[in-house]
Parts: C-alpha cells; sequence; structure tokens
C-alpha cells in the first residue's frame, strides 16, 4: 500500500508533475470561485480555446509557449471586442471567433512545417513539466493570488450587486475585466500541463462543485482549492498505475468530484434538515 | 453614495438646510429630456413619498440625486451623502453572502481600493443591522431572508455607507402587511434620526402619511404637503386619468394594478 504512494515519487518527473498541478489547482480553484460567481465560465473555457493557434505559432517558430499562448489570448480578445460590435451579443460573437481561431490553430497545426508533438498542446503535457515550468508558474500565481486577496471585499461587492460601483467607485466592467484578466493568466500557467482542450475543466469543475455544498464565499474558496488539489494529485497517482494519460485522469477525477457533490447537493435538498429562515 | 458638492463638512446633518434644492431642473440622456420643470426643496430628515407612472422620471431624478447624471438644464443641489435601496428581488439570491457581509459592503467607499474591511467595519455593519433590527439574522445567508429583511439589510448597506439620503426604489413591493408595516417603522426611525427618505411608491394612501409629496410625469406636477399636493386633480395629472377612488377619502386615489414595474 506505502509503494503505491511513493513508487511515484521516485520519479522525477512524477514529482514535477505533482507540484506543478499543486500549484495550477491552487491558483484554478481560486480564481475558479470568481468565474462562477461571475458567470463567465464560457468565456473562460472559450478563451482557452481561443488561444490554440498562437500556442502552434510559437511551436512551429520554436518560441516559448507561454508567449506564444499569451499573443493568442490578447488576438481573442481584441477580435472578440471587434465582431461583438456587429454580431447580434457577445455570446454569437465569442462563439464564432473561438470557433474561427480553432480552426486555424488546428490548420497550422496540421501543415508539414508543423514539428511532432502537436497533440501535446491540445492535451497538455503534464508529465514533461520541467523546472522551470514550475518555476514561471509560481512567479505567474503569486501575483493572482494577491491581486484576488487584495481585491476580494470588492469583488465581492460587484459581483452582488452590479449597481453598487458607483458606490464603492468602480466599474462593473473592469471588475468583469479583471476576472477574465486573472483567468487568462491562469490559463497561460496551465495550458502547458493540461493542454488547451482541458485547462478550462480546473477553472470550473472544483469551484462549481463546491458552490453546490456551501453558501457562504470563504468555504466555497476553500473547498474549491481542496477539491482541485485532490483532483491534481489523484489524477497523477492515477495515470502512474492505470497508465493513462495524466491531464485526462485529473480531468477525469475533477469530473468525478463534480458529480459526487451535485449527488450530495439533490439528497440535501431533498432532507427536510434544510431549513430556511421565513416571515 | 457619489454625491455633490462634497457633503462631508457639514456632518450632523444639520437642521434647517435643503437636502436637495432643484432649481428649473431639466434631466434627460444624451442631450433628450426625460423629466423638467423640478423645482423643490427637501428639507434633511424629511420623509418624501415620489408618486408617478412607470417612464414618469422617478428613476431618471433618483439617477440625478445619485450623481450619475447630470442636469441638463437648472441647478439640481444634493447636499447630503446619498445611497440607494435597489428592489431587492433584483439582487442576486444565490450569492453566497450572509447579511453581515452585505452591510459590509458598505464600507467599501470609505476604504482606499487597496485596503480590505477589517474588524472596525464589521462592527459597524453589526451597529447597522442592530438598527434596522436584524442583529440576530447577521450571520443568514442574505438569499435565504424574507423580502421585507432582504430590504433592511439594503437599508443597513446604506447606513454603513454614512448615507444621509435614502433613495427607496419600491420597497414596499411584494412585502406582506407585516413586513410592510416594519418597514414603514423603520423609515420613521430614520428620519426622526435625522435621515432623509425618499421613497418610489404606487401607494397614493400611503405616500399621504409622509412629510412630503412629489408627483412626477415627465414633468413635475406638484410637490409640497400630502394634504395640499395630493388633490384628485394632480393624481389624475400624475397618472393619466384612471383614478380609482378609495371610499371614505374622495380626495385620494390608487392605481390600477397593471402600473407596476419599471423599464
Amino acid at each position: 500500500m506505502i509503494e503505491w504512494i511513493t513508487d511515484p515519487l521516485a520519479f522525477g518527473a512524477t514529482t514535477r508533475a505533482l507540484i506543478e498541478i499543486a500549484i495550477l489547482g491552487t491558483v484554478g480553484g481560486a480564481v475558479g470561485c470568481w468565474v462562477v460567481l461571475y458567470r463567465v465560465s464560457y468565456s473562460a473555457e472559450s478563451l482557452a480555446h481561443g488561444l490554440f493557434p498562437g500556442l502552434v505559432g510559437a511551436a512551429l517558430l520554436g518560441l516559448p509557449l507561454l508567449l506564444g499562448g499569451a499573443a493568442g489570448i490578447v488576438l481573442a480578445a481584441a477580435l472578440i471586442a471587434l465582431v461583438s460590435r456587429f454580431a447580434t451579443d457577445t455570446d454569437t460573437a465569442i462563439a464564432v471567433v473561438i470557433t474561427s481561431l480553432f480552426g486555424l490553430g488546428v490548420l497550422m497545426a496540421l501543415s508539414p512545417a508543423s514539428p511532432p508533438g502537436i497533440s501535446e498542446l491540445l492535451f497538455g503535457d503534464l508529465l514533461g513539466t520541467s523546472q522551470q515550468d514550475i518555476l514561471v508558474s509560481a512567479a505567474v500565481t503569486i501575483p493572482v493570488l494577491a491581486a484576488l486577496w487584495i481585491l476580494h471585499s470588492r469583488l465581492l461587492a460587484i459581483g452582488f450587486d452590479e449597481n453598487s460601483g458607483s458606490a464603492i467607485g468602480i466599474s462593473p466592467g473592469l471588475m468583469t475585466g479583471l476576472v477574465l484578466g486573472l483567468v487568462a493568466v491562469t490559463i497561460l500557467v496551465g495550458v502547458q500541463a493540461l493542454g488547451n482542450l482541458l485547462v478550462a475543466a480546473i477553472l470550473v469543475g472544483p469551484a462549481a462543485a463546491a458552490r453546490l455544498l456551501t453558501d457562504r464565499f470563504r468555504s466555497m474558496m476553500i473547498l474549491s482549492v481542496s477539491f482541485a488539489l485532490l483532483a491534481g494529485v489523484a489524477g497523477i497517482y492515477l495515470s502512474f498505475h492505470a497508465r493513462i494519460a495524466a491531464g485526462a485522469a485529473v480531468v477525469g477525477c475533477l469530473v468525478t468530484i463534480y458529480l459526487l457533490a451535485a449527488v450530495t447537493s439533490a439528497l440535501r435538498e431533498r432532507s427536510p434538515m434544510r431549513t430556511r429562515t421565513s416571515s | 453614495m457619489s454625491s455633490k458638492p462634497d457633503p462631508r463638512d457639514d456632518t450632523a446633518a444639520s437642521q434647517g438646510d435643503a437636502a436637495v434644492l432643484a432649481r428649473h431642473t431639466e434631466l434627460g440622456y444624451a442631450g433628450q429630456p426625460v423629466l423638467s420643470g423640478l423645482e423643490f426643496e427637501i428639507p434633511t430628515g424629511t420623509r418624501v413619498g415620489v408618486l408617478g407612472p412607470n417612464g414618469g422620471g422617478k428613476t431618471t431624478l433618483f439617477r440625478a440625486l445619485l450623481g450619475e447624471l447630470t442636469p441638463l438644464g437648472g441647478t439640481l443641489e444634493v447636499n447630503s451623502t446619498t445611497a440607494t435601496v435597489a428592489q431587492t428581488d433584483r439582487s442576486r439570491l444565490d450569492y453566497p453572502v450572509s447579511a453581515l457581509d452585505v452591510a459590509v459592503m458598505g464600507t467599501l467607499g470609505r476604504l482606499p481600493w487597496w485596503r480590505r474591511p477589517g474588524r472596525r467595519e464589521r462592527k459597524r455593519a453589526l451597529g447597522a443591522l442592530e438598527k434596522v433590527g436584524l442583529a440576530d439574522l447577521a450571520g443568514s445567508t442574505f438569499g435565504d431572508l424574507s423580502g421585507g429583511q432582504r430590504q433592511r439589510v439594503l437599508i443597513a448597506r446604506a447606513l454603513t455607507a454614512d448615507a444621509e439620503m435614502l433613495l427607496m426604489d419600491e420597497p414596499f413591493t411584494g412585502l406582506d402587511n407585516k413586513s410592510e408595516a416594519r418597514l414603514e417603522t423603520l423609515i420613521d426611525e430614520l428620519s426622526s434620526s435625522g435621515h432623509t427618505v425618499l421613497i418610489a411608491t404606487h401607494e397614493v394612501e400611503q405616500a399621504s402619511r409622509w412629510d412630503l409629496v412629489l408627483c412626477l410625469n415627465k414633468t413635475q406636477i406638484s410637490f409640497g404637503d400630502p394634504a395640499v399636493a395630493l388633490s384628485k386633480p394632480v393624481l389624475e395629472a400624475t397618472y393619466g386619468g384612471h383614478i380609482v377612488e378609495i371610499p371614505g377619502q374622495p380626495d385620494l386615489g390608487v392605481l390600477p394594478a397593471h402600473h407596476h414595474h419599471d423599464h
């Protein structure tokens, strides 16, 4: 039994993957709470897909993936802003832009010039995490968590009541922009490990599961980060012992946690113990 | 809470001063007037019923009092820090916050952006909840409270923000009799403690019990003591002539129900 736990740690790759997923789980679980409360899950998922051509471009040119991803996100955001002016609504604009960008990325990826290993951009390469990747992830994560800590009350107030913005002296649009900005940074951190298709899962899954189980933001945040860490570690062990892809295993664990939370919440709703204040 | 000119130099809401002074005021959006001919003076600490049909200009007036709109013409002097108390069915009931969390939000306007509310702010928020009679429910989830209780939490948030003037947008909508009476008492208490309270409402009979009424229908129809300012011709001009008389009070009327819900 103890070997089941210690065996994977004998490999540097697994240990690095565990550290990387711990960083990613912390930032993803925390930022994810705001994604869920600000109802920007769709935008968050779209951002992840929209940066695909940026990643492929960076791979083709031999540039750092982080740089390509950042360029891809800026391009996607600019195009969405542009198309929103003509489209009937923002969701339509996002859908049009993101599918176009994703298609462009696939076209680039399938070109004869593309290097091998492009599938890692789609599905991630958690076990390929290098020491440098960990340092970059940590360096990017710390300012994100600091921003969440400092702006916590204002994020909470604007999310609760957009109209309180003028009283607080902060525009609601700015706050939503900030949440999406933090989402973009989190995606950049996570895309190398979990890949373009799966990275949104760590932003939405743990927070959505936590939301089902609590009525307080504080416990939602704690649960969300715990779920993300649990799924991350469990996924890596699962991938080691069952010999399946690490990113997919982590996402599988995230989905399992969400399903368990949904069942728990449904059972609690039906139980007569749950009382509501009245009068 | 944003208001102009800066009201903080004279704190304790010295009586005799006007909380709001409107002179030939014209309000509107993008140069298009929506409400004109405003001519009134609201003394500090009074309860003012603001009557008018939907689209009559109540929301526009409130936005101007908050400082979100500048008058197209005339002047609108606001000498009080001002906060709105929105209709609670517009707030998010699925949001994971307690009544105390919401009341604490009122303190944010006074803190620099990088300061988190601390123990002092929570204490002030608790004091405000006590004032509205909800101290024992401070830890309850906002969305689990009744409509009347949620309304009072939002009033506590306005009090935490040190608002001297409260703008209430149809606060009685959807309340049962008990909550309605509770809220009316609270409005009286706020007024006696020096707060100016403007209440947008459709209940003419209720408005007649307050200090002043302001009747709006794209222009100011009347303003003043309800006993004088609320005549049948005024109400007909305000609501366009579909008035139902209240038995025993021939000068007052009530509205047909379909007048509810703005925007």
